[in-house]
């Protein structure tokens, strides 16, 4: 049976990097007695992958990870007993039966996530709420790209699906996974260069809320949350 | 939420910033309002190191236990962060609470090993507490020592307000009890110390004075306080069975060196080798209860999630329940692929059998220590493994599958001789001849013998304690000579040869045998810039010859310097059980290349019996 996990990160430990949060999870399916299918070989290990990472910094609502269970567990117990075994900052949101081909599951099929973001350093000019509305009526949102290679530059803007003000905060929605991926700290530079806030003065708080799939067909954009695709294990 | 004492900025900026925000797994949270003492452990170096540390998990456990007090662990701060709170001035902070330490009542250190000793000084330094145990007042915490180089504290005297000598389960709990009496008593410091001199122990250092003759030895170590003891005797758990075990150990949430459930089996070792320190201080040698270990391994694992357990000894295989253990061990955890390593293991027919059910036989490798290439040598030693058994057991190993074999030397010793060191060579080419005579189409390609050599180091409370060292040009001599013997042998492309480096070997030699004029010198050091001095991107050997200069130390004096046998050590205060008689007749022994039976043979009466405990009484019981 596939099951998908979804929990929070917040507090401290935004600064538990992804490689760690996996390892960090392996335990906690040991300590919660969850009972989780291993893999065949011989240096066995669980059946766990996880979605999009996560930078550190980063907190989160919504984070997912899909495993495969060696026995039936029901949704309510699972989560309770999880979350005995969390430490401050983790809450486990979910334990969901998920279909069962590779298509629909895996983490192939993550294509955006939204964040709220807002500064901790340095501040915005009084206009950037009227600013927000400009910036994404520009023809393009371009960024220098920096690899290790070379720099070039990128227009970001088909990427950005929606940039909003939420009270002293920015909603955005992104593209998101192996196909097209836009972090949000990217975008909030890109804002900062438009408003003409020097880039080192600055820092955000990024909070993502959600992971999503695209169930869209013909090229239309649908995008649901990971959560949504699964369903309740009962008793 | 708890509020971090570092912020974002410079968490995002530092490497691995998982070492500075706690809230792992199992970490103990208190309310500070209701506990009587705050207590900080620190382990002066890098987290990953220090979290692998069984002892801190032990007394973090055992501390936790009471409800007046709450134990939380401290770590050196890694390069990078050391810069950013210097220029800052952010001081040290504990992980549970964050606070910083200068606020506790106690920071305990535990002194693994002698080159964290600058560590011990950046811990004070950035805690922001006088260095100098003299120059502290009433708000500041009282820094306690333990561990390991205790049994030769003098070279951080000035720095520490109480060494406490041997195994920490003993007399904690008087002197928490000791200590919340003089909370309440508004007495002066001194007092506490004083009260602190009066438990078995614990010893502080400013209470004695020392004297010195014309030729630099010490002439007189005498209290000049009448609450302290002419002797400390060392503490030791004789029921270990029955003492405390951390059954919950914290987890970190990155990798540390040692990332798995430990299983301690036993404490000592009845091998006598008479350069080990640990086989002498930790005497007499006593065994865990195989009930009890079996016990602790269910619950830690579920405790922890861990999916590895490993057994911790010095010598696992003198363990007289280790089949009983390992059995119950892998059929306990065959079907949650828990991994099970088995460290300090004699290679024989039993635990190559149990090695070949618990990991990858192509994967690794059969590991041996005879610590010299020659039987004189050997018995020189006392190290009571015979060439048949290495060979034996490699051929064993190889039979079996294995092609991959570690050998563990050392140079240096007293009486070595260019033999003795070419003989290095020569045993690992017999191990490789051993794996070739295995027909060819038997064999599983070449085999790959790994020969590595460290420079033997004499401590003090060892039979070898009054061996004089090298000059670190003589190491490399010494070195170079194994390496091309190595080159002469038949089998030499399936030979591979390292060793360690000379310069900090001689400043670890110095800093064993060393005495409290060494304060100065270490202090020097550290203002200079030395730090983590046992990574070899950061040792600064410059800096520390330039730090003896400016300080008047003679590292000569310290390391190549004959010792006569009456020569009154600066650790001659400590009873370790073990008698000085005892190491002199063993140094004689060494010196006559003979050997010493080991503690279950035949007691060789070496003084550790008067603790009634252990080895010492299993046949009387």
């Amino acid at each position: 049976m596939k099951v998908r996990v979804k929990f929070r990160k917040n507090g401290a430990m935004r600064f538990i990097g992804h490689l760690d949060v996996m390892r960090y999870f392996q335990k906690a399916m040991i300590r919660a007695d969850i009972p989780i299918a291993f893999s065949e070989g011989f240096s066995p290990h669980q059946i766990m992958s996880f979605a999009n990472p996560l930078g550190i910094g980063v907190t989160s609502d919504g984070e997912y990870f899909d495993i495969e269970l060696a026995r039936p567990i029901s949704s309510k117990k699972a989560v309770k007993q999880l979350n005995d075994a969390m430490v401050e900052g983790m809450e486990v949101v979910s334990f969901l039966q998920i279909a069962e081909e590779k298509k629909k599951t895996g983490m192939a099929i993550v294509a955006g996530a939204d964040y709220l973001s807002s500064v901790t350093r340095g501040s915005f000019p009084e206009n950037w709420k009227e600013q927000a509305e400009a910036f994404m009526e520009q023809d393009q949102i371009l960024i220098v790209k920096k690899t290790k290679r070379s720099e070039k530059e990128v227009d970001i803007k088909p990427m950005i699906y929606r940039f909003e003000v939420r009270e002293e905060s920015l909603y955005l929605q992104v593209a998101t996974g192996s196909v097209e991926n836009l972090k949000p700290g990217l975008v909030m530079q890109a804002f900062a260069n438009f408003l003409g806030v020097p880039e080192e003065s600055t820092a955000f708080a990024n909070h993502r809320l959600d992971l999503y799939a695209d169930i869209g067909e013909e090229g239309e954009r649908n995008l649901v949350t990971l959560e949504s695709l699964g369903q309740v294990i009962e008793e | 939420m708890r509020k971090l004492a570092l912020s974002d900025d410079i968490l995002m900026t530092v490497e691995k910033p998982a070492r500075y925000i706690g809230n792992e797994v199992n970490s103990v949270m208190k309310n500070p309002e209701e506990t009587e003492i705050r207590f900080a452990f620190a382990f002066p170096e890098q987290y990953e190191i220090g979290m692998s540390h069984l002892g801190m998990k032990i007394l973090y456990d055992m501390f936790n236990r009471r409800d007046d007090v709450w134990c939380e662990r401290v770590f050196s701060p890694w390069v990078d962060l050391h810069k950013i709170m210097k220029e800052k001035n952010i001081p040290l902070f504990a992980l549970e609470s964050q606070d910083p330490i200068s606020s506790f009542d106690f920071l305990g250190i535990t002194i693994q090993f002698e080159m964290c000793y600058t560590n011990i000084l950046q811990i004070l330094d950035l805690g922001h507490i006088p260095m100098h145990a003299l120059d502290r007042g009433m708000e500041d915490p009282f820094v306690i020592g333990g561990g390991p180089c205790t049994y030769n504290p003098e070279p951080l005297a000035d720095f520490f307000d109480i060494f406490y000598i041997g195994e920490g389960e003993t007399v904690y709990d008087e002197l928490f009890d000791q200590y919340k009496e003089w909370k309440k008593s508004g007495k002066s410091r001194q007092e506490f110390l004083e009260a602190a001199a009066g438990i078995e122990g614990l010893y502080v250092p400013q209470f004695y004075d020392v004297s010195y003759n014309d030729d630099g030895t010490i002439a007189a170590f005498v209290p000049n306080n009448e609450h302290a003891r002419p002797t400390i005797k060392k503490q030791v758990m004789t029921d270990v069975t029955n003492a405390v075990y951390p059954e919950k150990p914290v987890v970190p949430f990155i990798k540390a060196v040692q990332d798995r459930v430990v299983l301690e089996i036993q404490r000592g070792c009845i091998r006598g080798c008479r350069f080990c320190q640990a086989g002498m201080i930790y005497r007499p040698t006593r065994e865990r209860g195989v009930d009890k270990l079996k016990e602790y391994a269910r619950n830690m694992i579920k405790n922890t999630g861990y999916e590895e357990i490993s057994l911790s000894s010095l010598s696992s295989s003198d363990y007289s329940q280790l089949e009983e253990l390992v059995n119950f061990l892998i059929d306990e955890f065959k079907d949650q692929s828990v991994n099970i390593s088995l460290p300090s293991l004699r290679i024989d027919s039993f635990s190559l059998d149990v090695m070949s059910k618990v990991q990858d036989v192509r994967k690794s490798s059969v590991t041996f220590a005879p610590e010299a290439g020659s039987q004189r040598m050997r018995n020189v030693i006392n190290k009571g493994l015979t060439e048949e058994d290495i060979l034996g057991g490699a051929g064993k190993a190889f039979d079996g599958g294995w092609t991959r074999v570690k050998l563990y030397f050392m140079l240096g010793l007293p009486t070595e001789t260019e033999e003795d060191m070419k003989e290095i060579a020569r045993l690992s080419d017999r191990v490789a001849r051993r794996y070739y005579e295995i027909p060819k189409e038997e064999r599983h390609g070449k085999c790959q013998i790994v020969a590595s050599s460290s420079f033997f180091i004499p401590k003090p409370f060892t039979p070898l304690q009054w061996a004089t060292m090298f000059t670190p040009e003589e190491y490399i001599r010494r070195a170079y000579i194994v390496k091309h013997e190595f080159l002469e042998q038949l089998n030499r492309k399936s030979l591979k040869y390292n060793w360690h480096e000379a310069d900090v070997t001689m400043l670890e030699g110095t800093f064993a045998r060393g005495d409290r004029r060494l304060c100065k010198t270490l202090e020097e050091a550290y203002h200079t810039g030395c730090l983590f001095d046992s990574w070899s991107d950061f040792y600064d050997h410059e800096k520390w010859m330039r730090a003896f200069e400016h300080t008047g130390a003679d590292l000569d004096f310290y390391t190549t310097r004959p010792r006569s046998l009456d020569e009154k050590f600066p650790w001659d205060f400590i009873d370790i059980g073990v008698t000085k008689n005892f190491l002199k007749r063993e140094w004689e022994n060494a010196m006559d290349e003979k050997v010493t039976a080991n503690c279950r043979e035949k007691c060789s009466g070496c003084g550790a019996g008067t603790f009634g405990g252990g080895v010492c009484i299993e046949s009387k019981s």
